[in-house]
């Protein structure tokens, strides 16, 4: 053990209490380990995106906006964002739908609301990928669903609807952990507001817009931020389910990543992720303070 | 008033049960049908119960033929010492960034939680870990598990640890234990319930995690278990091979259950209290 942190009477001296009961190098392996493998490649990725870095060149030198030119130009910067905001959008909105749907018909703590808490859970429990190709089974045109109603519609091959119907499968996957929350929020609500509402008279519908609602809003501050910059960073799902496709009407950022860093093209896919980072800071910042806001104003 | 709600008693168990069967029983049957069914049958998937039943024969054909336990053996070792570190970094992080004061200590902390909802930068990442001689192996690939997953835990922990009282500690302290006995006998035993939800959401983003995994380890004979299902998947021999696609992700997703049904009660309880305060 190390002697100098054990001696008892060491004088406090000059040392503030704090470091001497909770010295610096406890949180130091942490900050290191973090320093350098997420927030130093954040910071590098501020350089990489302006050179010709690439499979095919043994030097790296900067080449300025090179990059950002040739995905402005081939259209491929702006599709990308826009798909991954609409698809984040879509998804962040499904998945606190369903998971608040769920909250409500699941409130009341009896057996048999906790074994279907369970039951819709499970999708959180299996593995994106694993989800997107049953997803793929099913939807496919030669799919399950498809079969079962005797249809032959091209359910992954829509441009304008495809990314629909993959953000709703997404909102599938992780409504049972916005479920949880949500029903955290809904047990934390006192139980003399809602005696007093309903003391008032207030109906269902009422008691949920003006009362339990806006008193769900820590929740709803959680769910929101985390499914939309969450889903922001997709992969698995879309590339299991279209690949992108069809048309690269679902190619959000990851895909695009991960297709060119396929390619050889280190630099370009660099540029990308900036985006990606660039994108999630500005939608962050005003998100979190604005639903914190929305929380005091409760 | 009383109409509707006596309507509702009846209504929403039917409600319920028909969701849980529209929503999760009919994904689940289809995968579990379609990996007891013979190539022939599942080539096309459809909701028919299976005509021969193999389902023997599907899971033995996923276990080798996609090797799922090398799979199995290079997940957890890489899954195993991503998980220790975050917890024993995070709650030494933790524990400072809880109980002292100052400007320094928020900036920090406010660092080291960004990760949460900031993207890790996995292309400068790949290039880092060549420099370094870690790109394609495990020691790569479990710093940067480590340092993606550290936020999460770090964050779940202050807030746990600024919930527990100075006495306990201070008493330890009087009795002539320094921090780092302090840490070890106090601290860690409190941490018990929070160390269990921290545990499971890692072990969960890892285990199921390809995109990582893809740009760090790639395909080679480290695949991790994901890896090896998006190989199984896109490579030509199964192409529409659904019945041992879906053998396969039966097999990948029982530890993960088996996990839930467990811990059940933990997990529910350290999730919900570490979000909604």
């Amino acid at each position: 053990m190390a002697t100098p942190v054990t001696t008892t009477g060491r004088p406090p001296g000059r040392l503030p209490r704090a470091a001497v009961h909770h010295p610096w190098w406890f949180a130091l392996p942490a900050v290191l380990v973090f320093g350098g493998f997420f927030l130093l490649p954040n910071l590098l990725n501020f350089w990489y995106p302006f050179t010709d870095w690439s499979g095919y060149r043994s030097q790296i030198s900067f080449t300025g906006l090179d990059n950002f030119r040739q995905i402005l130009d081939d259209g491929t910067l702006w599709r990308a964002i826009r798909v991954t905001l609409v698809y984040a959008l879509l998804a962040a909105l499904f998945q606190n739908a369903f998971g608040l749907g769920l909250a409500l018909l699941l409130e009341r703590d009896t057996r048999f609301n906790r074994f279907f808490r369970a039951v819709f859970f499970l999708p959180v429990l299996i593995s994106a990928l694993a989800v997107g190709y049953v997803f793929q089974a099913l939807f496919n045109t030669d799919g399950a669903v498809n079969d079962a109603l005797g249809t032959a519609v091209p359910w992954l091959g829509d441009t304008t609807w495809t990314i629909v119907l993959v953000a709703v499968v997404h909102g599938w996957k992780w409504m049972g952990l916005a479920m949880l929350i949500y029903l955290a929020g809904l047990k934390g609500i006192p139980g003399e507001v809602l005696e007093a509402a309903r003391a008032d008279g207030a109906g269902p519908w009422r008691m949920f817009r003006a009362i339990r609602f806006p008193l769900l809003a820590p929740a709803v501050t959680f769910n929101v931020t985390t499914s939309l910059l969450g889903s922001m960073n997709t992969f698995d799902i879309v590339q299991a389910t279209t690949g992108g496709g069809p048309a690269g009407s679902t190619e959000v950022m990851n895909i695009y990543m991960f297709r060119v860093f396929g390619q050889g093209l280190y630099a370009q896919a660099s540029a990308m992720s900036l985006v990606l980072f660039l994108i999630v800071v500005a939608l962050a910042v005003p998100l979190i303070t604005g639903l914190r806001r929305r929380e005091q104003m409760w | 008033m009383a109409r509707p709600a006596a309507a509702w008693r009846w209504v929403r168990p039917a409600v319920v049960v028909g969701l849980a069967a529209l929503a999760v029983g009919v994904p689940l049957w289809l995968v579990l049908a379609t990996a007891a069914k013979p190539q022939a049958e599942a080539v096309r998937p459809n909701l028919d119960p299976p005509d021969a039943w193999q389902p023997g024969r599907n899971y033995s054909d996923a276990l080798s033929e996609g090797e799922m336990l090398r799979g199995l053996v290079n997940s957890l070792l890489v899954i195993v010492p991503a998980v220790l570190l975050v917890l024993v970094l995070g709650a030494g992080a933790a524990w400072v960034f809880a109980r002292r004061r100052g400007r320094l200590v928020a900036a920090a902390y406010a660092v080291c939680v960004s990760g949460l909802l900031l993207p890790p930068a996995i292309i400068t990442i790949v290039l880092q870990l060549r420099q370094l001689g870690l790109a394609g192996t495990r020691p790569g690939m479990i710093a940067v598990y480590t340092a993606m997953y550290l936020s999460t835990s770090i964050f779940f922990m202050t807030g746990f640890i600024r919930s527990i009282p100075h006495e306990l500690e201070e008493a330890a302290r009087i009795d002539g234990a320094g921090p780092l006995r302090v840490f070890v006998r106090v601290v860690l035993p409190l941490l018990r319930p929070v160390i269990a939800t921290a545990t499971i959401m890692v072990m969960l983003y890892a285990w199921s995690d390809v995109f990582y995994a893809f740009f760090v380890l790639g395909g080679g004979d480290a695949a991790t278990l994901p890896i090896n299902l998006y190989q199984v998947a896109s490579a030509q021999l199964y192409l529409n091979n659904w019945h041992l696609i879906f053998a396969y992700v039966v097999l990948m997703s029982l530890p993960m259950i088996a996990v839930f049904l467990v811990a059940q009660r933990r997990i529910v309880s350290g999730i919900t209290s570490g979000a909604v305060k």
